[in-house]
């Protein structure tokens, strides 16, 4: 086992560096550069003042040395300083310590994703197994058609329509950001409502768009778990129908799963572009589209970075579920 | 297990709650009023949106408008524009120009304090330029400050500029951007020091808190040198989506935003609308052109230029694209500007006149296929313009199906900005583009017209190339006397709208709205903002309490 583990580590090691090498020439192979925002069709800069802003990003020394000046220091994972005219480290804008932790960019998008994440898994998993055990039902077909809807509904449309209901016209809710005006002054409990509150309606939106797949999937998979012998046997022997799907069927239609979560894993941190605009989220997404917009090499860089290390850790984590979960795998080993 | 992790996540969530939560009050919701008038009163706050969130607030390092909106609130320059253009003082009381015109010196206003206390004096004046002409300073706008060949301080409140020629721009770039404290500065590496976001101004505002991705909270500033600002306090609140915002100040969590045309022309003529909010309206300094590659054979001839322009209705440009929320362009600048000519050469939408025009330049649909040819070259080019500019891009498409009715096919492409700039621009790989220019309020525009500014990475990207106009753009920087400078740019206008290497499209309109408790807003040509710390709220229509 550790030794397998071992070996798995190592492996990484080398499609973590195919990851940084691919990620970094194609990000450089799009034309333009970081400066361009500041000094294109800006008629208040010479092209002295470019070659001298160019020089200081190192932009003017070849691509393959300054994939060679970034890996160098990636290794000490220092993911240098962002090009964008706040020259912040990059590592402080998705983690910034100065911050309360619920305003860290990270956080907050982790946090959301999580609990959507969670809902997700607790709404599909039921949905999936009882549209199986009632297969071409019309309670199966109408479930089929809401995820479907949910999955379909470009979630930027579906956003604005219950904000305008539930933030303009019931006024129940807050439409946007992560908390309000007066917090500071809000009591303890007055600070988790609101909070929670902000978070009431991103989170529903991509809960809803994120139920079909797992849904669908924990559905085919129980498909195929309830015409497995060991189920017949298990009605055979007279065990309630409840106990042959929950106790026996369930636990083996769950075990694909785990490949499921590990793959979202990098989700987690990769936030959403659009709901998080939105919304008004400062969140990892939002950084992310701004980023590669305004072509801040090391705040993509590192965020890439980030996250491939991730889907490999992901993977593993998948692994070892399976083999811990699975008797079966663990006796291939 | 769901459950379970879920609740976990609950209490997780409180913890952090908990911990992170030892700020004092800021603001509260107020109840009561005490008093009846509409007489100016200190306090409450005004909250602004914004889809863009400022990047560093040193004004001489900033490039987006979000980090000049906020900057321009917490410093002061030695100059500023008055609301007819005309230039006053702002922290210099007054200035002497020697006759020459190569000699500026500033008299600076006496008393005026940094926000943590220091007296402002000409050292910091002069600390300023040294760091902006300083060739580590990452700035964009060096330019008009090389220009100068002394810089000195002639006592604690006299500041004196010598240029090595006459400069017309020279005084107003004294405004805004050059002034810093350098007392806090002197030492520090200025890109990379903790000021620029957390800046010491001397403004009508000082920075109380930033949260990224959140919102910027602003304090007024007690000892401001024009006197107490009556808001308390400006939060900029960072919506990046324009619809989201919208419902903001529907539902009142904002007070200030910009309206898109749609928003301002259809969804805000509501009775809630008019009894809560005031909607304002006037040129911003920009405009939007359609601009010709002059070495692409179609349109070396100006009766090809001139005919496209019969054949575009900018009536209609307007009407479409912006609801009707803007004005004519007839050449560079902005109406009811004093460089602004009103009396050049403007083209009716007239397609007879165009077709007849593209004939004499030997334009003529021969095989009968619908296009215009000559030479066996069917009349077709593409319009190249940037990607996200949903504006821009519908002129476009309007353009495209005018000039198809008098035989030319247009194609239309839109990019992505490096790309457009780095591939098509600079290697002049375009027949056509729209694009637009922001204007400075000074009228000197010699990077854009003159002919020796056609390299490669410069603006003249038209190659356009005319010598009275060049003289006339040199003479017109060389000047301060305004009648000459006028005379200059009015001739410039005559010359750029007979030639037409761009055709000037449109002006548009800004869209501000602003909650109905406020008053004191004045608009005038150079917008409403420009008296912001004289806005005020009545005491009985205070909406929020805020506590220093």
């Amino acid at each position: 086992m550790i030794a397998y583990l071992i070996k798995r580590l190592l492996e990484m090691l080398p499609t973590l560096l195919g990851i940084t090498l691919i990620s970094f020439f194609i990000m450089h192979l799009a034309p333009g550069k970081p400066t361009d925002i500041l000094t294109e069709l800006n008629p208040k800069i010479t092209p002295e003042a470019r070659e001298r802003l160019e020089k200081l990003y190192n932009l003017d020394k070849p691509v393959v040395v300054q994939y060679g000046l970034w890996l160098k220091r990636i290794v000490k994972l220092d993911f240098g300083e962002s090009f964008s005219t706040d020259r912040r480290p990059v590592m402080q804008k998705i983690w910034d310590q100065k911050q309360s932790l619920l305003d860290r960019r990270l956080f907050i998008t982790l946090m959301i994703n999580l609990i959507t994440f969670a809902i997700i898994l607790a709404i599909s998993i039921p949905i999936g197994v009882s549209s199986a055990t009632r297969q071409n039902s019309l309670y199966d077909k109408v479930m089929t058609t809401t995820v479907f809807i949910g999955f379909a509904m470009p979630s930027f449309w579906f956003a604005l329509l219950l904000m305008m209901f539930f933030g303009v016209y019931l006024g129940w809710l807050p439409i946007s950001g992560l908390k309000s005006l007066n917090y500071d002054a809000l009591p303890l409990l007055g600070k988790i409502w609101d909070r929670t509150g902000h978070l009431i309606l991103p989170v529903f939106i991509s809960a809803f768009g994120g139920l079909a797949a797992d849904s669908r999937f924990m559905r085919s998979s129980m498909l195929e778990v309830i015409r497995q012998d060991y189920v017949t046997v298990a009605r055979a022997k007279g065990l309630p129908e409840k106990k042959v799907i929950y106790k026996h069927a369930l636990r083996n239609a769950l075990l694909p799963l785990i490949t499921l979560i590990g793959l979202s894993v990098p989700g987690l941190i990769g936030g959403s572009v659009i709901l998080e605009s939105v919304f008004g989220i400062p969140g990892m997404g939002q950084l992310f589209f701004m980023s590669v917009m305004t072509r801040d090499y090391p705040m993509v860089m590192c965020i890439l970075t980030i996250g491939g290390m991730l889907t490999l850790l992901g993977n593993l984590f998948a692994d070892i579920g399976y083999m811990l979960a699975d008797p079966r795998i663990r006796a291939r080993q | 297990m769901t459950k379970r992790a879920f609740l976990f996540l609950l209490i997780l969530l409180i913890a952090v709650n908990i911990l992170g939560c030892k700020e004092k009050p800021a603001a509260t919701i107020k109840t009561s009023s005490e008093n009846n008038s509409d007489e100016p009163a200190y306090g409450d706050a005004l909250i602004v949106g914004s889809i863009g969130e400022p990047s560093i607030l040193i004004p001489m390092l900033a490039g987006d408008s979000a980090s000049h909106d906020i900057a321009g609130l917490l410093f002061n320059g030695l100059v500023k524009y008055d609301t007819d253009l005309s230039v006053i003082g702002d922290l210099a009381e007054s200035w002497d120009i020697s006759k020459d015109g190569l000699v500026i010196t500033f008299h600076l206003r006496k008393g005026v304090k940094w926000a943590d206390g220091a007296a402002f004096t000409a050292d910091d004046v002069k600390f300023g330029y040294d760091t902006i002409v300083n060739e580590k300073t990452p700035t964009a706008y060096k330019e008009d400050f090389l220009q100068v060949k002394k810089a000195e301080v002639v006592d604690k409140y006299t500041f004196r500029v010598a240029y090595e020629k006459p400069f017309a721009p020279a005084l107003t770039s004294w405004s805004g951007i050059v002034v810093l404290p350098k007392h806090l500065l002197k030492d520090a590496d200025i890109t990379k020091s903790e000021f620029a976001r957390n800046p010491v101004g001397l403004g009508p505002f000082k920075l109380k808190r930033w949260t990224p991705g959140q919102e910027l909270i602003l304090d007024s500033y007690r000892e401001y040198f024009e006197g107490r600002p009556y808001i308390d306090r400006y939060v900029y609140r960072l919506i990046p989506d324009l619809s989201t915002m919208f419902l903001e100040l529907k539902a009142g969590s904002i007070d200030m935003m910009g309206l898109t045309p749609i928003q301002y022309t259809k969804q805000t003529n509501t009775d809630f609308f008019k009894n809560n909010f005031q909607k304002f309206r006037y040129p911003v300094f920009a405009y939007t052109y359609m601009g010709f590659n002059l070495k692409h054979p179609f349109f070396q001839d100006k009766r090809v230029r001139q005919a496209i322009a019969y054949a575009i209705d900018k009536g209609e440009l307007i009407d479409v694209v912006l609801f009707g929320l803007g004005s004519p362009a007839t050449g560079p600048y902005v109406p009811n500007t004093w460089p602004y000519n009103p009396n050049v050469k403007k083209y009716e939408y007239n397609p007879e006149k165009a077709k007849e025009l593209l004939k004499e330049a030997g334009w003529e649909d021969t095989d009968g296929d619908g296009l215009l040819d000559k030479d066996g070259i069917p009349f077709r080019f593409t319009i190249f313009t940037n990607m996200g500019n949903t504006l821009r891009k519908n002129a476009a498409t309007i353009i495209q199906w005018r000039l198809a009715k008098v035989g030319i096919k247009v194609e239309i492409r839109a990019l992505e900005w490096s790309t457009f700039i780095n591939e098509f621009i600079d290697k002049r790989r375009f027949e056509a583009v729209i694009l637009g220019w922001q204007i400075g309020l000074d009228p000197d525009q010699y990077d854009i017209w003159h002919s020796s500014k056609t390299k490669e990475k410069e603006f003249n990207f038209v190659s356009y190339n005319n010598p009275e106009v060049d003289e006339l753009l040199e003479k017109g920087r060389r000047t301060f006397n305004i009648e000459e400078r006028k005379k200059a740019y009015f001739r410039i206008q005559e010359i750029l709208a007979e030639e037409l290497p761009y055709i000037f499209l449109y002006v548009p309109d800004a869209t501000p709205v602003v909650n109905v408790r406020f008053k004191g807003i004045k608009p005038a040509p150079i917008g409403i903002t420009y008296n912001l710390p004289k806005w005020y709220a009545p005491q009985k229509m205070q909406k929020y309490m805020v506590e220093p």
